[in-house]
């Protein structure tokens, strides 16, 4: 079939009627200060992965927010939880929890020795 | 024979306990790994076993660790844990006395006053009467402080006490019962049989001998029972510290050491808390954030009984303060750590991405600033100052791109992750061939010591700058500030540098402040705790501040760039690291020594 | 021992504007300005947002309005304490000197965030790294320079630092950095047209008349450059520039740039006398800003009667807004004194 340019693939748009919103409301139970982010990407510019790989907290915090999951738990492995991104960060997120519950949330590898 | 049905509770109570110690110590040793027991097979006949007899009746039954720390606690326990043990001794010392044989019936001992009258003398009747009576008072007076504290703690010296779950009240209250009932049931056998001492007696005085007879065989019966209940609650609940204490001490002489990995002596550990409650009074989220039930007191318990919840793993500075006031010497962190720890997945790399392009050989000095002190620059460009004062040259390894140590990634379990990160770094150190490395963060220097293997030293900028003063390759002016120091936790007590930045501070007027050392305080900005919110993190450091400022000292010196973001925050007091203090009050070198040229740069094949 | 109707304390805009009202009233007014000088904070600015008026008309039109007969201005005078008697407010100054009056009124002001707490942003570790306040002096002198003598190609400007950031404690939005930013870059641009001009910014924020135009004419006029992100971290470069990182959050890419000057809008917060005499009159609000009685009703009143409230002691305000609030004050202040009157 032609490919006329024009189509717009499925995953090219967040469609918020399908996306499942119910796993970062979990997260953001227990990561309230989650919630204040203003998307100025401070994280983002300070991060010591980004050095090395184009890796974006705010971004990726963002599509999860949106039930936009596909690729970011590889995209979370990325992270080397250094702390950076929370102490740039003007609105007080606990970013490191933030992106750590997330990708427990993501990770079905039963990472932890603790029941749930 | 002497015998009447009230022992029957009590012999059951005995070998149901007897069976379930042997069973639970099978299962420990059983749990250990093969590191640990090597060192017991090793050490089990040898001078260690000795040592661990003496530190055993140093530490279960005289508790001098906690005698030391509050010395109302440390009786508290003496009294209990020595007095009963030396009312057994004598008990069976009295009933082989009068028996003439060791192996009359065990019940004799603990239910003598019962079976043996005045009127059937044996040996030294009087001197033992006396040393029964006289402990059974010494357990008495520590009961009374025990119910005392869980009244009042404060009168004791404590804080908090630890709340405690079902089991663990009814083992109480079964302990409480036993000696008081002791001594009344002993005392209406004194009413009828004139057998009591100085206190059974004593107390007889109150019995008449009516009274006496309707309730001595009550008493007994009670007294067994109360016994009985607490040997078959015992080995769940708390007070199977008592033996596990032992068993630990055991282990810990013969060299069995905590490691990263969940193992029997982890459960013989976990098992060995006796909930004491001192670690809460230590717990820093506790009295300054009001963080209820993490503490390691709580932890252990939640552990042993398989109930933890990853809030309360995760919810700890991992400050070190709580392992500091352990008096039995429990490694709390590590054990925290433990069950932080994620599985690993063999084979998997995390870090592919990293982009290195490669290193600079001969220079004398590694520096590694390390991620956080990026956001400091203050401390950079002085080190970059005292550097160059010191004509030393160096390569700024994380300067632009930069790896993390690995260490908060370890502190959250993702020990794979952080493995991989140190096989990064490490090939950049040991490639560039220099003879020291130097780091300005706390956290990355503990994971170098512990993680790396290093093959050349390493030292923390502190103790840099302090080998440059010694060296006298470096000077510094003396000022007239005054300064408080403050320990970050990770350098004090995970590193126990402590001598290095006081010497080094030696030109400024250095006043001590309440929490000094081992005792210092968290910033509250701990790496290794993801859970605390910024309000809590500002309480822990706004606290800790109030403690260090108390004599109004100009600045406040730190060796941690998160230390000194944290406080600064505080806006109270000029916070400085110790680099920017030695790089301010340089003295002026007189014969700048010229750096050889720029180092050249080594580039790692693609 | 001085007294008059009305003591002002604070010779900024807010405090003369007031005390020119009462006079024209007819009521005797004693100014109490801790400087040497009146005028505040004006007198560290160049040009005014929106118009670029000079910031020197504003001063001497201020000035020449305290010869009015009915008002008298003490320099080098601080309020240390306040005393309050029936209807009587009286004032002990650091000089020794004393006033009463039946009205007292607070123009206290604020002062500039010390970037100092940011250290990330590199302010007193890096000489290129500058305040507003230092960029505005810089204007007035007509040359913009690197302090290593560098020919300056790139400027930026980044807006919220002390404001809108919970790490420093200071949770609200200092109102005027965002126009102040955009009115200084198309300074720059004005002095060095060759110079690229970059904004950091998190929101602009350009609520009030003629303020959305002026970003426009930035923008079409004046080729300034918008980057929506917050700068995380400056580092020297080895020709002693600055090299900034940040996100650019719109493209979703983190970016480099190099630039020889970094400015730095500093916020607002409420001033050492705002804080201390708030404190000391317990009206200390959020932030330690001085708190009004009631923001849409009374909002010149404190909780103490005879104490009156004008300016940016009570919040962030741009010029004409803290001196019409002045003008409302002085309104208020009054009415007080006719009731007491009667």
């Amino acid at each position: 079939m032609t490919n006329w340019g024009f189509h717009i693939a499925k995953s090219r748009i967040i469609d918020m009627d399908t996306a499942d919103l119910g796993v970062y409301r979990k997260v953001a139970a227990k990561v309230p200060s989650a919630k204040l982010c203003l998307m100025c990407g401070a994280c983002t510019a300070s991060c010591t992965a980004r050095n090395h790989t184009p890796f974006n907290l705010r971004k990726n915090h963002l599509l999860f927010r949106h039930g936009q999951f596909k690729g970011l738990a590889k995209e979370f492995d990325k992270c080397m939880l250094c702390g950076k991104c929370r102490l740039v960060c003007p609105r007080g997120v606990n970013t490191r929890a933030l992106i750590y519950n997330m990708r427990m949330a993501l990770d079905n590898l039963n990472y932890t020795r603790i029941k749930k | 024979m002497k015998f009447h049905p009230f022992v029957i509770p009590f012999i059951a109570g005995v070998v149901f306990l007897l069976i379930l110690i042997v069973f639970r110590l099978k299962q420990w040793l059983k749990g250990l790994d093969r590191k640990q027991h090597f060192f017991v097979k090793q050490n089990f006949l040898s001078l260690k076993t000795l040592y661990a007899i003496v530190e055993v009746f140093r530490e279960s039954l005289l508790h001098f660790k906690i005698y030391r720390k509050n010395p109302v606690l440390g009786y508290m326990h003496m009294s209990l844990a020595f007095g009963w043990f030396m009312l057994i001794v004598f008990g069976k010392v009295k009933s082989v006395l009068y028996a003439g044989s060791f192996f009359e019936p065990m019940w004799l001992s603990i239910f003598f006053n019962f079976f043996v009258t005045s009127n059937e003398p044996y040996p030294y009747a009087a001197v033992m009467t006396f040393l029964m009576d006289f402990f059974l008072l010494i357990v008495l007076s520590g009961l009374l402080i025990a119910f005392v504290k869980r009244i009042y703690s404060r009168l004791v010296g404590m804080k908090k006490t630890t709340k405690h779950i079902l089991i663990d009240r009814i083992a109480l209250v079964a302990l409480w019962g036993i000696f008081p009932l002791r001594l009344f049931a002993e005392a209406s056998s004194s009413a009828l049989y004139e057998n009591g001492g100085f206190l059974t007696a004593g107390v007889a005085q109150m019995f008449s001998e009516n009274f006496a007879s309707i309730v001595e065989l009550p008493l007994w019966w009670a007294y067994s029972l109360s016994l009985s209940i607490f040997f078959f609650t015992l080995p769940f609940s708390r007070y199977m510290h008592i033996p596990a204490e032992v068993v630990m001490i055991f282990l810990k002489k013969w060299g069995v050491k905590t490691n990263e990995h969940h193992s029997g002596f982890t459960n013989i550990q976990l098992h060995a808390c006796a909930k004491c409650g001192i670690c809460i009074d230590a717990c820093q989220l506790d009295f300054a954030a009001s963080q209820k039930n993490v503490q390691s007191a709580y932890f252990i318990g939640d552990a042993r009984y398989n109930k933890l919840t990853e809030d309360v793993v995760n919810n700890c500075l991992m400050c070190g303060r709580c392992h500091e006031a352990c008096p039995v010497g429990i490694e709390l962190t590590m054990i925290r750590q433990q069950y932080r720890n994620k599985k690993e997945m063999p084979g998997k790399l995390y870090y592919n991405y990293v982009d290195l392009n490669g290193y600079h050989a001969n220079v004398d000095i590694i520096y590694y600033a390390g991620c956080m002190t990026h956001l400091t620059p203050g401390i950079i460009i002085s080190m970059k100052k005292i550097f160059q004062a010191a004509g030393m040259s160096y390569w700024f390894m994380d300067e632009e791109k930069g790896v993390c140590c690995g260490r908060p990634l370890r502190q959250q379990g993702f020990v794979q992750q952080a493995k991989d990160l140190v096989h990064k770094n490490l090939r950049m150190i040991h490639g560039a061939n220099a003879k020291l490395l130097v780091t300005s963060c706390p956290i990355c220097y503990v994971s170098f010591k512990e993680e790396y293997a290093l093959q050349i030293p390493l030292m923390h900028h502190t103790e840099f700058i302090e080998s440059l003063i010694d060296d006298k390759k470096i000077s510094l002016e003396s000022k007239a500030i005054t300064a408080v120091y403050h320990d970050p936790c990770e350098l004090g007590r995970n590193a126990q540098i402590y001598d290095a930045p006081r010497n080094v501070l030696k030109h400024l007027n250095l006043k001590t402040s309440k929490c000094e050392k081992n005792n210092g305080l968290c910033c509250g900005s701990s790496l290794s705790n993801a859970v605390l919110d910024l309000d809590h993190q500002i309480k822990v450091r706004d606290n800790a501040l109030n403690v260090l400022l108390e004599k109004n000292p100009d600045v406040l010196v730190t060796a941690c760039p998160m230390c000194k973001k944290a406080f600064t925050h505080g806006h109270k007091v000029a916070v400085m690291d110790i680099a920017e203090v030695v790089a301010k009050h340089l003295n002026e070198v007189k014969t700048k020594k010229q750096l050889s040229e720029k180092p050249e740069m080594i580039t790692f094949a693609k | 021992m001085t007294a008059v109707d009305v003591l002002v304390i604070g010779g900024g805009p807010a405090g003369l504007e007031s005390a020119y009202s009462l006079a024209n009233n007819g009521y005797d007014v004693a100014v109490l300005e801790k400087e040497k000088n009146i005028c505040g904070h004006l007198n560290q600015a160049h040009s005014l947002f929106p118009n670029f008026q000079n910031a020197s008309e504003v001063r001497s039109a201020m000035i020449d309005k305290m010869t009015h007969p009915k008002i008298s201005i003490h320099n080098d005078t601080e309020a240390i304490r306040i005393k309050r008697d029936i209807d009587k407010w009286g004032v002990e100054t650091g000089s020794g000197k004393e006033f009463m009056a039946p009205a007292l009124l607070l123009a206290t002001g604020f002062k500039s965030f010390d970037p100092k707490y940011k250290e990330e942003l590199g302010y007193g570790i890096y000489d290129n790294v500058i305040t507003t306040t230092q960029f505005e002096a810089m204007c007035q002198k007509g040359s913009i320079v690197s302090p290593h003598g560098q020919k300056v190609k790139r400027i930026a400007f980044l807006n919220c630092v002390g404001s809108r950031d919970e790490k420093v404690g200071n949770h609200y939005c200092s109102r005027v950095c965002c126009i102040n930013a955009v009115k200084q870059s198309i300074e720059a641009k004005k002095v060095l047209p060759e110079a690229d001009i970059y904004c950091f910014y998190m929101d602009i924020r350009m609520a009030g008349q003629f303020y959305e135009e002026l970003y426009r004419k930035s923008q079409e006029v004046y080729n300034v450059n918008y980057i929506r992100g917050r700068i995380s971290e400056v580092s020297p470069t080895i020709d002693k520039r600055l090299h900034v990182k940040c996100e650019d959050t719109l493209s979703q890419t983190p970016m480099k740039i190099t630039f020889d000057i970094l400015v730095l809008m500093t916020g607002i917060e409420a001033s050492l006398g705002t804080v201390a005499l708030g404190q000391q009159l317990n009206i200390s609000g959020e932030y330690n800003f001085a708190k009004s009685l009631s923001l849409h009703m009374a909002d010149n009143y404190s909780s103490h009667k005879g104490l009156f409230l004008a300016g940016t002691c009570k919040r962030p305000l741009t010029l004409p807004e803290a001196v019409a609030d002045a003008r409302s004050a002085a309104g208020e202040i009054k009415n007080y004194l006719k009731t007491l009157k009667q």
